[in-house]
């Protein structure tokens, strides 16, 4: 048992390790430059049965440490990436990719663009077809460049035209970077993975040349393809080229149900509530007051005056068309409990009233509906708006006081 | 030319020496592995004259470089450490006599020089020599692996020996490729039973035994901080070897270390070396030795901050119980039946128990004895604490002011043994093979910690600090009040009958029953959550001076106490057979 307490090799650098570890969270550079000057020995010795060996470790923490440090330059870190690259020839590929990156945060965007041209032309026996998905990734990013290129040019020539001028280079230039940009990014999306960006920069190739079946196809792909993750951004770009081409109201309800399910606090719930309120089938404006309980449910909507607004509209349309009350009933029930204290409070009344009377408003006629005339919300809002002489907030007292046994049916 | 015994091949009395300083029968031309004795004593890299017929031709092999044995490397060890030891201050007696006679006398013993190799082994030695181009047709040699699996595997080496293993798949050249060293896979493959096999951490046992029996005022676990503090050579010590001793292959399972060892481990291992060399029994430990509990008491208390006029109780206790005598302090080796003497342990158990006798230290006692004695301290002016021999000490007081300070240098400890670092400039290679491979690695090593280096900012690797005796020092110039040499021991005493005893008229012992040191290895079991917090602090703060577990520690307490308190225990036992009829 003595032999556990024996400082040898691993334990010493196992140490290390973890004080590099709190020296990076507390983002104190030099300390971690300090052990890790201690740690780089490791990699004379063979850690080929270790999950992640030296090597591995000794890229990522310098990395962020020359990212990080004052006094570390760019030429600095270049020539660290480049050492990375000789040491691990399986992991040399994910090393140009991350170090692109880095130049791209950097804004040095051409050498970014060389490196991945370099990185593409890499073979190494067996080795190139291991790491195939890090050169997908090296070819869409590439691919992306070129579409930043595209962009730059079909700017300048929107420019020239504007003047009057048109500039046959620039336009040749143009479709030269389109045809690199669009075979590149084409490939990488056939892939299953998030490409949010790659998809966007392809569809809006597409769109502007026209194609605007390919740009449905590979959106519709993105979005309901099983093999993907989830991904609620898929829904939201097909939803938002669906609205740009002036699709039916149908197709594009039909674009935000999977994005309700998901990500019910989004904030198309807002559009979607919209459209499903003033839809002709019940059952879509059933899923409308669903939509807009359920987004109201987020903290984060809680002073959305939008949001609101919607709400407020549905029922107060329910409850003068006296149909439907079971609806309200139905979504109240879970919510009676905790939404009074959450969004009702006289706290909160106070407070919407001062910062925001829209909001105020909104929210006394659904309080002043859902919890009677009585309840706090409504009751401080309506009497400060009626002291105030608005003219809004004396119609809806009158309205509610009208329509005040209706809490009762919907609470029962 | 003395050498009168009988050619094993054609029995005649016809001896010659080949260049190589061998015997050769000449009438046969039958060469025989003979020792020629060296008759002087220095120490110098093939002293021990033994070569194999095929010598000529292996030198063309290495390069450059020579034949060595690994007792060889070991002596070149042993030598920079007792110079390293004799500039520290120790006796140039012990280079010149002590360890030289005791190296000696163990190379003789295990029948590495100064005697008549076994026939048994030169069949084995020429045959593992020679040049084959078939691997597999000696079934008497044994696998690669297989030595490598045999010595105890020091973790990581096993794994880079096994990568190594795997990438010499067919070997066509003799062994030497194995090892840089003439006998390295031999050596691996001893019987251990018989031989005690040398290592580096005997090295440390070698050493430490010559200071024993010198007497040298340096205890072991002061002798091996210092290993760890780099005064000493251990790690990396091959570094030193000429140019000419290649070292390669198992030589680096030999000589390459990659753990520090512990002071069991080298206590241990003394105490066979000793036993196994047949030496007799070591000097004297006396009371005026440094390595007696009295004195070592003295510099323990001085260290740990303590009231002087605690020696007087550590005194007391060392008497009670006979662990101040001759007899029970000196080394007899071979002696199974008396318990191998730790004297730091000892020193700071005593001490340990000490402070249990005046203080308790039940989380309770301690505490309530410091009130009293701050309240004591509050009333008094400056002029009476002069007089009355120094204010009253205050076990809290204490308790914070040592803390604060072992927890900064802990801190620091735990943060250079993170910063350890293992390799040196000298590369190290498996088969020449992999010499560009490690070559091109330790290139980018280098290159890695100036880059890192610069980064770290104004923190420069510090140089070596200079060694020193004690880790924590308190000055009594100190007028903070830091320092408690000069308090009184006279809040928690009183007298009775003339005598000076403690006020605390309870004890607690730290293990009712001893367990059997030999089965389990300890005497006790040590769990901090079974033992009060007070007591945890105390045994934490000899651990950190000694480097050693808190359990060897409290392993002694129990062994302390048990002596001190045979009489009661007895009774108790006597009491409760008694009780059970």
């Amino acid at each position: 048992s003595s032999n556990e307490h024996k400082l040898n090799f691993k334990k010493s650098k196992e140490a290390c390790l973890s004080y590099i570890q709190d020296a990076l969270l507390q983002k104190q550079w030099k300390r971690a430059a300090e052990f890790l000057t201690c740690y780089v020995e490791s990699l004379e010795k063979d850690y080929s049965r270790e999950h992640i060996g030296p090597s591995e470790m000794i890229w990522r923490i310098g990395t962020e440490i020359l990212w990080h440090h004052s006094q570390s330059s760019m030429k600095e870190f270049n020539c660290f990436i480049e050492q990375m690259k000789t040491l691990g020839v399986k992991r040399y590929l994910k090393v140009c990719l991350e170090h692109v990156f880095h130049l791209l945060l950097n804004g040095q965007i051409d050498e970014a663009y060389q490196n991945l041209s370099l990185a593409e032309s890499w073979r190494f026996g067996e080795q190139t077809a291991i790491q195939d998905k890090e050169m997908k990734l090296i070819q869409a990013y590439r691919g992306l460049l070129d579409y930043y290129s595209w962009s730059k040019q079909k700017n300048i020539l929107l420019e020239h035209g504007e003047d009057g001028f048109s500039d046959l280079a620039v336009e040749q230039e143009m479709h030269g970077y389109f045809r690199k940009a669009a075979v590149n990014l084409k490939e990488i999306i056939k892939i299953p993975g998030v490409w949010d960006v790659f998809v966007k920069c392809y569809v809006d190739l597409l769109e502007f040349y026209g194609d605007h079946n390919e740009a449905h196809q590979v959106l519709n792909e993105y979005a309901y393809n099983s093999k993907f993750p989830a991904n609620p951004n898929a829904h939201v770009y097909l939803y938002q080229f669906l609205k740009r081409q002036g699709e039916s109201k149908k197709s594009l309800i039909s674009a935000l149900k999977i994005l309700h399910d998901v990500v019910p606090s989004h904030e198309l719930m807002i559009d979607f509530n919209t459209m499903l309120q003033k839809s002709k089938k019940r059952k879509k404006r059933r899923l409308g007051l669903e939509v807009i309980f359920t987004a109201l449910d987020y903290a984060g909507w809680k002073e959305n005056a939008k949001a609101w607004s919607c709400l407020a509209r549905q029922v107060k349309q329910i409850v003068i068309s006296e149909k439907h009350l079971d609806w309200i009933k139905q979504e109240w029930s879970s919510r009676k409990d905790w939404w009074p204290a959450f969004h009702f409070s006289r706290y909160l009344a106070k407070r919407n009233w001062q910062e925001n009377k829209s909001l105020s408003y909104e929210k006394a006629l659904v309080a002043g509906l859902l919890l009677g005339k009585d309840c706090k919300y409504f009751k401080y809002v309506s009497h400060q708006g009626c002291k105030a002489q608005l003219k809004r907030f004396r119609m809806l007292k009158k309205f509610v006081n009208r329509h005040n046994l209706v809490y009762l049916r919907i609470s029962g | 030319r003395d050498f009168n015994e009988r050619c094993a091949q054609c029995s005649e009395v016809n001896w010659g020496l080949t260049d190589g300083g061998g015997f050769y029968c000449r009438s046969c031309h039958n060469v025989i592995e003979r020792t020629r004795e060296v008759v002087n004593t220095d120490f110098i890299t093939n002293s021990r004259v033994q070569t194999i017929s095929k010598g000529s031709k292996k030198q063309e092999k290495n390069e450059g470089g020579c034949e060595w044995y690994v007792c060889e490397g070991f002596q070149l060890v042993l030598k920079k450490q007792v110079e390293a030891l004799e500039a520290l201050g120790v006796h140039p007696q012990m280079k010149d006599e002590i360890l030289c006679n005791f190296w000696r006398c163990y190379l003789q013993k295990s029948k590495q020089a100064y005697c008549k190799r076994p026939a048994a082994e030169t069949v084995k030695t020429l045959s593992v020599c020679e040049s084959s181009t078939d691997v597999d047709s000696d079934p008497e040699r044994p696998s690669l692996l297989h030595l490598l699996s045999l010595s105890e595997s020091e973790g990581d080496l096993q794994t880079d020996c096994s990568s190594f293993v795997s990438s010499v798949s067919k070997v066509s050249e003799s062994t030497s490729v194995y090892s840089g060293s003439v006998d390295g896979s031999l050596y691996l493959m001893k019987n251990q039973k018989e031989k005690l096999r040398m290592t580096m951490p005997m090295t440390l046992s070698f050493c430490y035994m010559a200071l024993l029996w010198m007497r040298e005022p340096i205890t072991l676990s002061e002798f091996l901080r210092f290993v760890v503090e780099g005064h000493i050579p251990y790690l990396n010590v091959f570094q030193h070897f000429p140019e000419k001793m290649k070292l390669c292959g198992l030589d680096l399972k030999i000589f390459c270390v990659e753990s520090w060892p512990v002071y069991e481990e080298v206590f241990n291992k003394m105490h066979e070396l000793a036993a196994y060399l047949d030496l007799p029994r070591f000097p004297d430990i006396t009371e005026s030795c440094f390595l007696h509990p009295d004195m070592l008491c003295i510099k323990y208390l001085m260290e740990a901050n303590l009231p002087d006029e605690l020696h007087n109780w550590t005194c007391r206790v060392v008497k009670k119980i006979g662990i101040g005598e001759v007899d029970f302090l000196t080394l007899m080796p071979g002696n199974k039946s008396t318990r191998k003497v730790k004297y730091d342990v000892l020193a700071a158990a005593v001490i340990i128990v000490v402070l249990k006798l005046l203080f308790l230290l039940d989380d309770h006692y301690e505490w309530l004895l410091s009130e009293f004695a701050e309240e004591r301290n509050k009333n008094n002016t400056e002029v009476c604490i002069f007089y009355s021999g120094g204010p009253y000490f205050e076990f809290k007081r204490w308790y914070e002011v040592v803390k604060h300070s072992l927890d900064v240098k802990q801190k620091k400890l735990d943060e250079e043994r993170a910063k350890c670092l293992w390799r040196c400039e000298k590369p190290l290679f498996y088969s020449v093979k992999k010499k560009s491979k490690v070559l091109k690695r330790r290139q980018m090593v280098v290159n890695l910690q100036n880059q890192f280096g610069k980064l770290s900012g104004s923190v420069q690797r510090a140089k070596k600090p200079n060694p020193s005796s004690f880790q924590l020092s308190w000055s009594e110039e100190n007028t903070d009040g830091s320092c408690f040499h000069g308090h009184s021991l006279k809040g928690v005493l009183q007298e009775k009958c003339g005598l000076l005893t403690a006020m605390n008229p309870d004890y607690w012992l730290c293990t009712v029953k001893l367990c059997n040191e030999k089965l389990c290895g300890h005497l006790a079991h040590y769990r901090e959550v079974e033992f009060p917090q007070s007591y945890h602090f105390v045994l934490g703060l000899f651990s950190f001076l000694l480097r050693i577990q808190p359990s060897y520690i409290h392993d002694e307490v129990c062994m302390i106490e048990h002596k001190l308190f045979n009489k009661k225990l007895y009774k108790k036992l006597k009491y409760n057979t008694v009780l059970r009829k």
